[in-house]
């Protein structure tokens, strides 16, 4: 489905902005979990769909934010190639512009880039009601500020997205996944050695006292680097990923409060209780727990990470953690440039911006 | 302050900084070295040069500038080719050369925190006895500093597959026109609230000043190896490369030449390159060893299939650095044949540079300008080097309309006034036809948001609406660039 709704919505914003009434901006409404809830009318982006250009010789796509995420993989797939960050599915309505948006990224993440690592450019509609093109279609591209990866994981309160062109990769040409039984510590410290030499992993995630490691390239050296590992083939490999990436493991089934921890990869196991899911080689870990809010932060922090409250939260704690406030000054008037009115997902991200 | 600071203005401000005396440059000689960066076309001796030595004196600057109302221009090595550290007459040129330290080296995380005079090369230099490396490789890599590859983005030959200077640091640290010191990104893969690194890097020292960059390492590859192809025509070249691209194939550098860039670059250093040649293609290949022997042989199938007429794999790495080495002279090779050059950065989408080389041969012949291209071809970066003489009445004229042409030619098919380069002064004007004026003045909100009075980097990378006329472009006269040592491709 093809349709260009840019001069309704943009219309909509400006008069929006005019009335000073706040707007939600929704895709496919697949993580309307995430973040705090915000007020306002809804702008429903799905329907703003269609891809615009994609040629594969070029490893780019440029397509509408409503197009359905699973169409733009399907198209890639059928030319052998892929989003190299491995968006996460957590319904079948995901959009394109929800991933951008959201700025989540799979398995893949800490070997292939992140979200905004895939973006060239966007068309945006800023809070004003100005539709603005920032980056473009091209690989190397330095004119101007680059507001459009500006827009990767601002969860809309910069801008509404219209279109985005991402650069796409190849898939691999074979896949194995490997499965070894380790405690988390020792999985750790391997992440870190296998991560410094020059072997073709593509994801490293340890659950439940064991190592999954992913190997893709061409067959003879993802063959090679396993029997460099010496590791035992672990069956239906590509489920387990798909199962991480989208959430459908039984681990993000749990009650408790499902918080996603971004530490420096080589962090040594953290002394919180709950149940661990540790992915990115490291960099990423889902803990499920009972904490408290601040003490989970407080040693986060205390490693140089992060701590991003991703479900089943107590509707009063802050989503995410919270900024230092010089560095939160500058959020707001960034905020302030682009949405002057402050109408765009207002609160979604944090209260003030 | 305005044009008219006087040496008495400059003695009360530099008594008001509080800076030891041997971090002040106000002497007319010692001002001069300064005068430009890599872009020798623009220049202007500075008011004030101040080389600060901690980041505490940094922030006591820049505080005391906010405080004074006094323009602060950046600079780290002055090898950019834009102009983007060109001093201003009523201003400070804030040398960041000193903090020239490699910090800390955190192999765990394959992490190095530097200070942002560390040069390119240097980070590479220090971890390769653990078998890591920094990957982006701009050519001036030798001489340029960090901290000024993250104000431009820096590129290099291998973008493609390991993406530009956004794509492989952690986290800066940046002092604010007002004084305030700010931790950006971090060591972990991402970081709370907006992707301020982002928004950073390549803002060309308009947004902050930056004092401190961790940057990511990656693996040295286990082996590297790489295939020269000739071909009879430009356009059977570009779609060879669109084949291998089309194959799965994703090599760490993919550089193509076409004839008059082959021929200087031949006679000068004697590279192997086939002189009767329309187009010549290297195509690097890095990874494992299985792996890389798998995609040599498959490229190599697919360019015979493509119409390479002279297909040659460098059996060691000594003929390896020699296939390199013709293309990496291609510039100072084009300067031995032709008095001056004027270099294009622009980039486009690969499909259409048949359409764009085509034009730009036609229009070469209108002009009677011979251009040499050389080419990014695996990113679509395309640098055409105009051949003219300064010292024709006219010439000067005549290529400064030719190159904006080619530059209006490169938005036209959907691609960019400048691929690495960054805007800079030189580029400022060509900002108008690629920006609309809503796009520019959203440009001017965010500069506003991080120095609300304009003083950072004044009159650079992004225009005035009141500023819109003529395009600028990079000269070189007698194949002299400032930096004749530095490698350019």
């Amino acid at each position: 489905m093809q349709r260009d709704l840019t001069d309704s919505m943009r219309e909509r914003i400006a008069s929006a902005s005019a009335g000073k009434t706040p707007v939600s901006i929704c895709g496919g409404n697949s993580k309307n979990f995430y973040g705090h809830p915000c007020e306002g009318e809804t702008i429903d982006v799905s329907q703003h769909s269609g891809v615009l250009e994609y040629e594969p010789s070029e490893l780019v796509i440029h397509a509408r934010a409503g197009t359905a995420l699973a169409d733009i993989e399907n198209l890639l797939s059928q030319h052998r190639q892929m989003l190299a960050f491995e968006p996460p599915h957590f319904s079948s309505t995901g959009t394109l512009g929800g991933a951008v948006a959201s700025g989540l990224a799979g398995p893949g993440r800490p070997f292939a880039g992140s979200v905004r690592d895939s973006v060239l450019g966007v068309g945006l509609i800023n809070g004003r009601g100005d539709s603005l093109n920032f980056g473009g279609r091209v690989m190397k591209n330095v004119a101007g500020y680059d507001v459009s990866r500006l827009m990767a994981g601002a969860l809309g309160t910069l801008g509404l997205l219209t279109d985005v062109s991402l650069k796409v990769l190849p898939k691999p040409a074979s896949e194995y996944t490997l499965r070894q039984a380790c405690p988390q510590q020792d999985a750790i410290l391997r992440f870190a050695q296998w991560m410094a030499k020059p072997l073709p992993l593509s994801a490293a995630c340890w659950f439940d006292g064991h190592l999954y490691l992913r190997l893709s390239g061409t067959e003879t050296a993802v063959r090679q680097a396993q029997h460099q590992l010496g590791d035992t083939l672990m069956e239906q490999a590509s489920g387990w990923w798909t199962a991480i990436r989208d959430q459908q493991h039984g681990f993000f089934q749990r009650q408790a409060a499902l918080w996603r921890l971004s530490v420096p990869p080589a962090t040594p196991p953290l002394a919180i209780s709950g149940e661990w899911l540790i992915d990115w080689a490291g960099g990423q870990r889902w803990l499920s727990s009972d904490e408290s809010a601040a003490s989970i932060r407080r040693m986060t922090a205390s490693v140089g990470g992060h701590a991003t409250l991703f479900r089943n939260g107590d509707p009063s704690t802050d989503i995410f953690h919270p900024l230092p406030a010089p560095l939160f000054k500058l959020h707001r008037r960034l905020k302030q440039a682009l949405d002057p009115n402050g109408i765009l997902n207002p609160g979604r991200m944090y209260k003030g911006l | 302050m305005n044009e008219t600071a006087t040496v008495m203005e400059r003695e009360d401000f530099i008594a008001g900084l509080g800076l030891p005396p041997h971090c002040i440059l106000s002497e007319d000689s010692e001002l001069r070295p300064y005068e430009c960066d890599g872009l020798s076309a623009y220049q202007q001796v500075p008011w004030l040069v101040l080389l600060p030595e901690t980041v505490q004196q940094v922030q006591s600057i820049l505080g005391y500038c906010h405080q004074r109302k006094v323009a602060v221009v950046a600079r780290g090595a002055g090898t950019g080719l834009s102009g983007g550290a060109l001093p201003l007459a009523n201003g400070v040129l804030l040398s960041l050369a000193r903090f020239n330290s490699i910090l800390d080296i955190d192999l765990d995380n394959r992490l190095a925190r530097v200070q942002p005079g560390v040069r390119n090369l240097a980070i590479s230099q220090a971890v390769a006895q653990h078998g890591l490396y920094y990957a982006p490789d701009p050519s001036s890599q030798i001489a340029c500093s960090i901290g000024g590859n993250v104000a431009e983005n820096a590129g290099g030959v291998h973008c493609l597959k390991y993406g530009l200077t956004v794509h492989n640091i952690a986290q800066v640290k940046v002092v604010c026109m007002d004084g305030e010191l700010l931790n950006i990104g971090s060591h972990a893969l991402d970081s709370a609230g907006y992707d301020l690194l982002a928004l950073m890097t390549g803002s060309e020292g308009l947004l902050g000043v930056i004092v401190e960059v961790t940057v990511r390492l990656l693996p040295v590859p286990e082996t590297a190896q790489v295939l020269l192809a000739a071909f009879d025509s430009v356009e059977t070249a570009g779609h060879a490369v669109a084949g291998i691209i089309s194959a799965g194939i994703l090599p760490a550098g993919l550089e193509m030449m076409d004839s008059l860039a082959i021929r200087a670059a031949e006679d000068f250093v004697h590279a192997g390159y086939p002189h009767d040649a329309a187009a010549i293609l290297l195509c690097e290949l890095d990874g494992t060893q299985a792996e890389v022997e798998t995609r040599i042989s498959e490229v190599q199938e697919l360019l015979t299939d493509m119409g390479a007429r002279d297909l040659r794999l460098a059996h060691d790495d000594q003929e390896r650095q020699k296939f390199w080495a013709g293309r990496k002279a291609a510039f100072p090779a084009v300067g031995r044949i032709s008095p001056d050059y004027y270099c294009m950065d622009g980039t486009i989408p690969r499909k259409h540079l048949g359409k764009v080389l085509s034009t730009i041969s036609q229009w070469s012949s209108e002009y009677n300008l011979p251009v040499a291209n050389v080419f990014h071809a695996g990113d679509g970066n395309l640098h055409p080097l105009i051949l003219y003489d300064a010292n024709k009445p006219g010439e000067l004229e005549r290529t400064e309309e030719f190159g904006g042409r080619i530059l209006e030619l490169c938005i036209e098919v959907g691609g960019t006034i400048t691929g690495e380069h960054g805007v800079g002064m030189e580029k400022i004007n060509q900002m108008c036809v690629q920006f609309n004026e809503n796009e520019l003045q959203q440009f001017h909100a965010i500069k506003k948001a991080f120095d609300p009075h304009g003083l950072l980097n004044p009159g650079k990378a992004i225009p005035t609406l009141a500023r819109c006329a003529e395009f600028g472009r990079m000269h070189v006269h007698g194949g002299e660039l400032p930096f004749p040592e530095l490698e350019r491709f």
